[in-house]
């Protein structure tokens, strides 16, 4: 049976509403699902997707990979929870390979942005180093093709 | 006063009825804004993987005719892909031809066994092409209607009844555009018999055959004593999302697929390489695409009939392709009418089910393959406007 969470995955916009009239079921069975994926963390918000060459103006974005010194107890996570608070982290996720957190960051300027990893990243105990990758162009967001966006064409509107 | 060019035009082709669909077109076309259940294809592009094929295929400067029965290796593939989802075992050597979509594939399979004045033996509603097609082989098409009652699968006792001497050809199409409908494995078993003992050859276009919802869909190539008789049609275009690539291909016995091999050499030469090139893609990596397209089409098809039969439009849940064929009966209105002030009204476009035939009457085809926003929206409209019409 198709679930909610199946329906949202599929990524069209869909309110309540329509989820029950799909799953053929109430809407007040829809907004219980919706939120026990809410108190489960499983579903953790509603956010648009934008195109960030068009809607977050002069908005600077980048990835900085992070070296930082494993705990005797719970490893990385304390200081990855730490690292994950500051507004300026959008994401964070532990990775293999030659650094150990990749974060997605944002700021309004790249002093912003420098200023954050100079003055509040790289100075958090246990951080051993950072490298930070400015973003200059963003082809494709989230799924969506930004440059070359797929094309209907002419399909006709009705053919056998 | 008629056009004199008009002498010119050939008595058969003369006689043969512009398709419905294309007259019906002409009036959406002229509605950009109109929400189109309409649309016989997949709202799917192509996956990435085969268009990158296609293009890697043409910057390596693949640019050439192939063999007429196509590449080899497009074959080998399709042998077993053939093999593997149906059970059938064709020689790619000889027993495999690649054709510009299931559409030439069918017309050259009519050319090539069709004495003028032979009859074939089709059900309807159908695919637009059939009856014209077995004409412009100056045969004679003898429709077998389905019906509702059976969710429009053949029923063998009809066919046997509409069967009369100078049968050739037996037609079949499961499942089925327009209507979903498909045939049990009983009823095709009926039919396979029927098929030897009138000694008729079946031409069977599988094309719908992976998007099949419920239960495993049967080739009747693949009964006892079937393979020998039939000509197995089959393409990308439905599964793949591949309609613009125009590519198919027929299976069958080595004498039949020589006899088309001599059509399609004299007219078409060979399928356009760069298909051929993404045809092999696609049968070696688009399985997983091809199942996530199909639940997606599942779920839609569980709403549109829900919603369908929730307006008071009998509808019957068609157990494969991407259609609905809902009843539109209790309107009072033909199909025609129906399909013209819906679109008038609320701006919404369904297919008359007379485009199909004349035993689509009473019906409306309503494509599945859009989003769930419009498939609520449009059926939302069509609630209102059957309750207009109702009074």
């Amino acid at each position: 049976m198709t679930t909610v969470l199946q329906l949202l995955l599929e990524g069209e916009r869909l309110d309540t509403a329509q989820l029950a009239s799909i799953l053929n079921q109430s809407e007040a069975e829809v907004s219980a699902e919706l939120e026990r994926l809410q108190a489960e963390h499983i579903l953790l918000g509603w956010r648009p997707v934008f195109n960030p060459e068009r809607a977050q103006g002069e908005l600077v974005r980048a990835v900085i990979e992070v070296r930082i010194s494993p705990e005797r107890e719970g490893g990385f996570d304390r200081l990855a929870a730490r690292i994950s608070q500051f507004d300026a982290v959008e994401s964070c996720y532990l990775m293999s390979g030659a650094y150990d957190l990749l974060l997605f960051a944002k700021g309004k300027d790249l002093r912003e942005v420098a200023t954050f990893v100079s003055e509040r990243l790289a100075s958090v105990e246990g951080v051993l180093s950072t490298a930070t990758h400015f973003m200059l162009r963003a082809y494709k967001e989230q799924g969506h093709l930004l440059l070359s966006p797929t094309e209907s064409g002419d399909k006709p509107a009705v053919s056998p | 006063m008629s056009d004199p060019s008009q002498q010119f035009v050939a008595d058969h082709v003369k006689g043969l009825p512009r398709s419905g669909i294309r007259d019906f077109f002409a009036i959406v076309a002229k509605m950009p804004q109109a929400i189109s259940l309409g649309i016989g294809e997949p709202d799917f592009v192509t996956p990435w993987h085969i268009r990158e094929a296609a293009i890697f295929a043409l910057e390596k400067g693949i640019t050439s005719y192939t063999d007429n029965l196509g590449l080899l290796r497009l074959r080998r593939e399709i042998s077993s892909y053939v093999e593997n989802n149906f059970g059938l075992s064709y020689h790619p050597e000889r027993e495999v031809l690649v054709a510009v979509g299931v559409s030439e594939a069918l017309d050259i399979a009519l050319r090539a066994v069709l004495n003028p004045g032979d009859k074939v033996l089709y059900h309807e509603p159908c695919y637009v092409s059939y009856s014209p097609s077995i004409v412009l082989a100056h045969a004679k098409p003898i429709a077998v209607a389905t019906s509702a009652k059976d969710a429009f699968g053949i029923d063998p006792e009809a066919v046997a009844k509409a069967w009369e001497p100078g049968c050739k050809v037996l037609m079949l199409n499961f499942p089925t555009n327009p209507t979903g409908g498909v045939t049990e494995r009983a009823k095709l078993e009926q039919l396979a018999r029927f098929a030897v003992e009138k000694d008729l050859l079946v031409i069977s276009d599988e094309i719908y055959s992976e998007l099949t919802f419920e239960g495993e869909h049967t080739s009747i190539a693949s009964l006892p004593g079937m393979q020998e008789r039939t000509i197995f049609l089959h393409g990308f275009s439905k599964a793949f999302a591949m309609t613009g690539f125009r590519i198919g291909y027929a299976c069958g016995p080595q004498v039949l697929i020589e006899a088309m091999m001599k059509v399609h050499q004299y007219s078409m030469l060979c399928a356009p390489i760069l298909s051929q090139e993404a045809a092999i893609e696609a049968l070696k990596n688009g399985t997983p695409a091809v199942e996530q397209m199909k639940e997606a089409y599942h779920r839609r098809r569980d709403l549109i009939v829900r919603r369908f039969n929730e307006i008071g439009l009998d509808c019957h849940s068609p157990k494969g392709s991407f259609y609905a064929f809902p009843s539109i009966e209790k309107t009072g209105l033909s199909s025609i009418d129906f399909c013209k002030g819906l679109l008038e009204a609320e701006e919404v476009a369904v297919v008359p089910g007379t485009a199909f035939g004349e035993s689509g009457a009473g019906f409306v085809r309503a494509s599945f393959s859009t989003s769930y926003e419009r498939i609520l929206e449009a059926t939302n409209r069509i609630e209102r406007y059957v309750e207009a019409v109702k009074g």
